[in-house]
């Protein structure tokens, strides 16, 4: 694997061997010594034209368990307004020697770009309102842990259903998680007002619904999606309080959900509107699962991505 | 100047004969004496000059983009023999010494007629209206009025600049845009792609609303209306209604809605970032046929010229637009007469003599026939070659034609009875 710009670039089998890894990683994180060799003299830096403190943590601790040097380059603001060129900028910063670009942008399609321009390894930390690959790893991980809790060798989701609710229009986790979710086998159902479905929704490969009360008794994950706090505003939906309850996950709908689902949520989550206390704190929520897969997750990719060759 | 005689060129594609040119125009062939150059058009078609009601020169203002030395000298290796300069450059052309300035420059410096467009508002800022009468009336003569890049937004901004360009036969050139349906940052089509990209969507309705506005305007004020780069099926349907109304309207279409699709930005590549943006193919069908059939009466090439800086930016927030004026007469034979849509007469109306007419440029687009302007472009159909951006004489490189082949039938240029652009053969 030379770049992971989109979930769409792994198949099965290479998402089972990341996730097959991960575990192997995740025993790292018991140990009171966390540093593992691999990718000793290996450089990578996280280019962040957009402030994420979660992913971008999660990429360095990710990378410094796996004794790579990491560097943190936070590139903030629209680069037309510095005078500097998006090119500029990568080439840059590859001109330094990196192995690896974790790259995060606030525009759809820069790491493309990007991994155009240079040799190094381009990893998308999430590029405006279009990918998030290794969220939707993540999350796909922890569903694993999850169904493996009941058949310890689980391998496919194939017979599962997954809903993803929310916008589903501005989340770069619903498009990623609808691509690894399909080929990983899961039935995907998103759910969401018309106003907060993309256009072209109808080609994806996906169930749509706009009623959340019908989907989720035949849901074994509930993902709900963050409401951006622009999207308040947006008048995608007349008032938060209407969307709370059409859409969110409040107590009474804990109780329509299907016997043995689990609830996730990429965070950060509005408690009270998308998501109930109740619902993020409960026995079957994953929310926390989630943060935890992050780093063996990442250092997984990491270690596909660098590791081994050269 | 020495006599040029150009020899047996098929002109327009009705038959072949001599031309003779003295003094900047057609004289007759049997006067030609001994001392003459001589161009020989065997197996040439000869069509009048071009004419593009839609170029930007970004000079005065961003000299590092394009001039209006390098511009025209684009203009003229694609067969055009006057363009039509739009009003976005800084200052914005909304004034009459602006306009004057734009024409000087061209007089100076131009290989191709330059026409001023004149801004509808003051800097195009869609609020108040700018000088249009001291612009019609300046050494520039205005006629043609824009506020290109922006739409004006405002319907009684609209009907105003509608109702007051009559009083000196003026046109007003709409860039229709509706904003709050397709915002600054709307960048690509809004359908199954733009979804799947995360790009903020571009909706046909966007265009197609404002013209349907506009167009009711125009036939309350009974004003000339011209629709730029229409882009989308719906709006020739909004036209084609007019236009059996009666209501005063004209249309252009760019070159590239004739030929490529949204599947351009697939790869995130800002060259085929462009206002309106690359449409489905269905939309691309649509176009074709307005053209063929008339409701869109002109070619228009949108030529909008970037600093290579401008166009590495990502893709949301890279510049709008891409190179035109030395690909679009291969584009259109590729698109419109290699697929039998437009006979050569045809074309020359679409590229020449409809532009010359809704721009009232007396001069161009006139018959190839004695006593008329020597504006004419010899054209060898059959031509065929790669484009290479590096290989343009635009200063900009944001060409979306680039690896491809295309017909390159430009043989040579004359605008007012001197060669500005001759193949080397």
């Amino acid at each position: 694997m030379r770049h992971l710009l989109s979930a769409a670039d792994l198949d099965r089998n290479q998402t089972t061997e990341i996730f097959d890894l991960a575990e192997e990683m995740s025993l790292v994180q018991g140990r009171p010594v966390k540093k593992l060799p691999a990718l000793r003299g290996r450089t990578v830096v996280n280019l962040f034209f957009e402030d994420s403190t979660r992913t971008r943590s999660s990429f360095e601790i990710a990378g410094k368990w796996l004794s790579a040097d990491v560097i943190n380059i936070s590139a903030k603001g629209s680069s037309v307004s510095k005078g500097e060129s998006l090119r500029d900028t990568v080439l840059t910063v590859a001109a330094m020697g990196v192995d690896a670009l974790v790259i995060r942008h606030h525009a759809s399609g820069a790491p493309w770009q990007a991994s155009r321009w240079i040799d190094a390894h381009v990893l998308n930390a999430g590029d405006g309102t279009h990918e998030h690959p290794t969220q939707a790893l993540l999350d796909a991980f922890t569903i694993r842990r999850h169904f493996r809790r009941t058949v310890p060798d689980q391998v496919s989701f194939d017979g599962k259903t997954v809903a993803i609710v929310g916008d589903i229009t501005h989340s770069r986790v619903a498009r990623s998680n609808v691509l690894l979710l399909t080929t990983l086998g899961a039935q995907v159902i998103v759910v969401a007002p018309p106003t907060l479905l993309p256009s072209g929704i109808d080609s994806w490969p996906v169930l749509v619904c706009t009623d959340l009360d019908q989907v989720l008794p035949h849901a074994d994950i509930v993902m709900m999606l963050r409401v951006q706090r622009e999207r308040m505003s947006g008048g995608y939906f007349p008032t938060p309080r209407e969307y709370t309850i059409g859409y969110g996950l409040t107590r009474p709908r804990l109780q329509a959900m299907k016997p043995g689902a689990a609830i996730c949520h990429p965070g950060p989550m509005n408690r009270g509107l998308e998501i109930s206390a109740d619902a993020a704190d409960a026995a079957n929520s994953l929310i926390l699962d989630q943060v935890a897969a992050g780093v063996s997750v990442r250092m997984s990719v990491l270690y596909e991505l660098l590791g081994g060759s050269e | 100047m020495t006599d040029l005689l150009i020899r047996g060129a098929d002109l327009n594609g009705r038959g072949r004969s001599d031309l003779l040119i003295r003094d900047g125009s057609f004289t007759d062939p049997s006067d030609a004496g001994g001392d003459l150059d001589r161009l020989d058009a065997d197996g040439l078609i000869a069509l009048p000059g071009l004419v593009d009601l839609h170029t930007h020169l970004r000079e005065p203002g961003r000299e590092d983009a394009e001039t209006v030395e390098s511009g025209t000298l684009a203009a003229a290796r694609g067969g055009f023999t006057a363009v039509l300069a739009m009003a976005n450059t800084t200052p914005v052309t909304d004034t009459a010494e602006a306009a004057a300035h734009v024409a000087t420059l061209g007089a100076r410096d131009g290989q191709a007629q330059v026409v001023p467009v004149g801004a509808v508002s003051k800097g195009l800022e869609g609020v108040e209206l700018a000088e249009l009468g001291l612009m019609a009336r300046c050494s520039a003569g205005v006629r043609v009025f824009s506020d290109d890049g922006h739409c004006v937004a405002d319907a009684r901004l609209m009907r105003r600049a509608l109702e007051y360009v009559r009083a000196f036969d003026g046109v007003v050139a709409q860039h229709a845009q509706d904003p709050q349906l397709a915002g600054a940052g709307a960048c690509c089509h809004e359908g199954e792609i733009s979804g799947k990209l995360g790009l903020p969507g571009w909706p046909a309705a966007a265009e197609a609303g404002v013209v349907a506005r506009d167009v009711q305007i125009a036939e309350l004020t009974r004003s000339r209306l011209h629709i730029c780069h229409v882009s989308c099926a719906e709006t020739v349907d909004v036209i084609r209604w007019a236009k059996q109304r009666n209501v005063n309207v004209t249309a252009e279409v760019a070159p590239h809605h004739l030929a490529l699709t949204t599947s351009e930005v697939l790869g995130y590549d800002p060259t085929y970032k462009v206002n309106p943006p690359l449409r489905p193919h269905e939309h691309v069908e649509a176009l074709r046929e307005a053209l063929a059939d008339g409701t869109i009466d002109a070619v228009a090439t949108d030529h909008a010229p970037h600093a290579r800086h401008d166009k590495e930016h990502a893709f949301a927030e890279a510049a709008f637009g891409m190179l035109g004026l030395e690909t679009a007469l291969g584009v259109l034979i590729q698109t419109m007469i290699n697929s039998g849509l437009l006979s050569w007469p045809e074309l020359a109306k679409r590229m020449s003599i409809m532009p010359a007419h809704i721009a009232r440029l007396s001069d161009q687009g006139r018959p190839l026939a004695i006593g008329e302007p020597a504006n004419v472009v010899l054209i060898d159909p059959a031509a065929r070659a790669v484009v290479d951006r590096d290989a343009s004489v635009s200063l900009s490189r944001n060409n979306p034609w680039h690896g491809r082949e295309l017909p390159d039938p430009v043989v040579a240029t004359i605008w007012a009875g001197r060669i500005t652009y001759q193949k080397e053969r």
